[in-house]
């Protein structure tokens, strides 16, 4: 069963608020989802291999020669706050 | 008081010396002004993709192969997801299942004996930007610089035993990077970045004791002094009687003590997958054999062969293997003639001491292998002496002139003409009366006096046998002395 806890770890996994009302209203929903995916569980898929990738592609890569990177103010451009060339962020804090 | 025994494991993070990072072909390259070596894809901007680098695959496999590591016929490339703002898409690209290269070894010589330490993977990944903390009005200022650029992940088994071996560990294994030239190793400068996992045990239990990981360390001898720290801490807690707590604990070098992080207890939750944006890299048996196959000579056979081969001692040999550049260099030195003796000799006393002085490596040696080789030429054929030799040596190193051009410009050329000697010889004896009394007392060494006021006569060019030659003959001649 997906509890209220389950909501609130994987919201702050991925940064989302939630209040807790939110937190009530999606463990059925999450509920729901992961039981809909549960049948799944019914295959035997031992002898299969893990799927690394759905193309049909290997050993794409490129050529270790530098080509142009962005100007500084470019790079910039979409930050909200900037300081000396750098991206200036909010106190870090573990 | 009950024995324990120490159990260390290393990881090590090597930035790889690649022209471009790990998924762009942004400049992988250090001390650039910050955020100039970035575009879309290092940037983490939504709908960028990123292209692996070829050459750092390469690399890997090749540092997988050094290491003795079971190299990967399949392998890909994860995502390893957590937020920090050095970390521009959220994700980390990693390998998690599947690394580039599994199970090897290394064999490190220790005093005892050679010891083998198990390396449990060896993976690539791309390192994170950097934050510098003291931000204006508070914060932190972002370099995205470093984001992306290639760091290869070599994760040791838990096989060392105590501080100096891990030590030693990290020495060799330092070596055999600096081999293969896929990275600048420097730890001081963090190309080369090490974190260890340390616990003890009573002596004789099975079970691993509570392991502890240390961060934070910026040398070799920093990570020596960190493991023996929190050995000693360890040891003293159990006997206290109290229990090891796992954690993540910073070395602080100036006390050179460890200091728990106080972090908030929370397991890490990365939700590893495969990135979809990455495909597949398969290898051929055939294509691991080929790069193993071209893999450079190992330090330890190249040191053993150099001391069969030319005749050195094995602690010569040991010294110019220590890095390839300079043994390199050595063989070169051969190549243009030199004996290996000669050579060894001069690199090893003289030319590293100058190297040492001018801070420069052996990369950047003004004086060429050719022009050693010369210089052992000389003397080799009476041309100068070994002292004259030394002398113009300063020179060949501040100039990187040719010790042929030195000699003539200064008219170095050694002196054996004998008739020259025997007037300097007989103008010691008129200027040095006593030495032929002392001689005629039966004092022999007293010649000695002589020989050196010759060759100061001759500014140290004439020919050191001959004039002991030529002082031996009129002593007997003129002075009737059976020197």
């Amino acid at each position: 069963m997906i509890t209220r806890d389950d909501v609130a770890y994987v919201a702050r996994l991925s940064r989302v608020q939630l209040d807790d009302a939110d937190l009530d209203r999606f463990a059925p929903h999450l509920q729901s989802i992961l039981s809909y995916v549960e049948k799944l569980n019914e295959l035997d898929v031992s002898a299969v291999e893990p799927t690394a990738h759905v193309l049909p592609l290997r050993n794409v890569a490129g050529v270790d020669d530098a080509a142009p990177s962005l100007a500084n103010e470019d790079a910039l451009r979409s930050a909200p706050r900037t300081s000396d060339g750098f991206f200036h962020v909010p106190p870090v804090i573990e | 008081m009950a024995a324990f025994e120490t159990v260390i494991g290393l990881e090590v993070h090597l930035q790889l010396n690649t022209r471009t990072k790990m998924f762009c072909r942004c400049r992988n390259h250090f001390g650039d002004a910050p955020n100039t070596n970035v575009c879309p894809v290092c940037l983490g901007m939504p709908g960028s993709l990123p292209v692996i680098n070829e050459t750092a695959v390469r690399y890997a496999r090749q540092a997988g192969l050094m290491l003795n590591c079971a190299v990967a016929q399949f392998s890909k490339f994860d995502r390893k997801n957590y937020f920090y703002p050095d970390l521009p898409k959220a994700y980390q690209i990693s390998q998690y299942d599947l690394p580039l290269c599994g199970k090897g070894h290394i064999d490190v010589e220790m005093d005892g004996g050679t010891r083998r330490f198990g390396i449990t993977r060896v993976h690539l990944e791309e390192d994170a930007g950097k934050l510098v903390h003291d931000g204006h009005g508070g914060g932190s200022l972002v370099d995205l610089n470093r984001s992306g650029t290639p760091l290869l992940e070599i994760v040791s088994e838990p096989d060392m035993r105590s501080p100096d071996e891990a030590h030693a560990y990290l020495v060799t294994l330092k070596q055999l990077m600096s081999y293969l030239d896929i990275s600048d190793c420097n730890m001081e400068e963090g190309s080369l970045r090490c974190d260890a996992n340390v616990s003890v045990r009573p002596a004789g239990q099975a079970a691993f004791g509570t392991k502890v990981e240390i961060k934070n360390m910026n040398s070799f001898k920093a990570v020596q002094k960190a493991l023996a720290y929190e050995v000693r801490r360890q040891i003293a807690a159990i006997e206290a009687g109290q229990t090891i707590v796992q954690e993540t604990r910073l070395f602080d070098a100036n006390s050179e003590k460890t200091v728990s992080m106080r972090t908030k207890e929370q397991a890490h939750d990365y939700r590893y997958f495969p990135d979809p944006d990455l495909v597949p890299m398969t290898f051929t048996a055939a294509e691991i054999e080929t790069l193993k196959a071209q893999l450079p000579e190992r330090p330890a056979v190249r040191r053993e062969r150099f001391a069969a081969q030319y005749g050195i001692s094995a602690y010569d040999a040991g010294v110019l293997t220590a890095e390839k550049p300079l043994a390199d260099y050595f063989e070169a030195a051969i190549s243009a003639g030199m004996s290996g003796k000669a050579a060894a000799n001069w690199i090893i006393n003289n030319l590293m001491a100058e190297l040492n002085a001018a801070h420069r490596s052996i990369t950047d040696c003004p004086i060429t292998p050719a022009h050693l080789a010369e210089l052992g030429a000389l003397i080799e054929g009476n041309v100068i002496s070994g002292n004259i030799g030394k002398q113009i040596f300063p020179e060949m190193f501040n100039t990187g002139k040719a010790p042929e051009e030195i000699v003539n410009e200064k008219g170095l050329v050694q002196i054996t003409d004998s008739a020259e000697i025997d007037a300097w010889v007989n103008e010691a004896i008129a200027r040095n009366p006593d030495v032929i009394e002392s001689l005629k007392a039966g004092k022999g060494k007293a010649a000695g006096k002589l020989v050196g006021a010759v060759m100061q006569m001759s500014k140290g060019k004439a020919n050191p046998a001959l004039v002991n030659e030529r002082i031996r003959h009129i002593l007997i001649e003129t002075h009737g002395l059976d020197a």
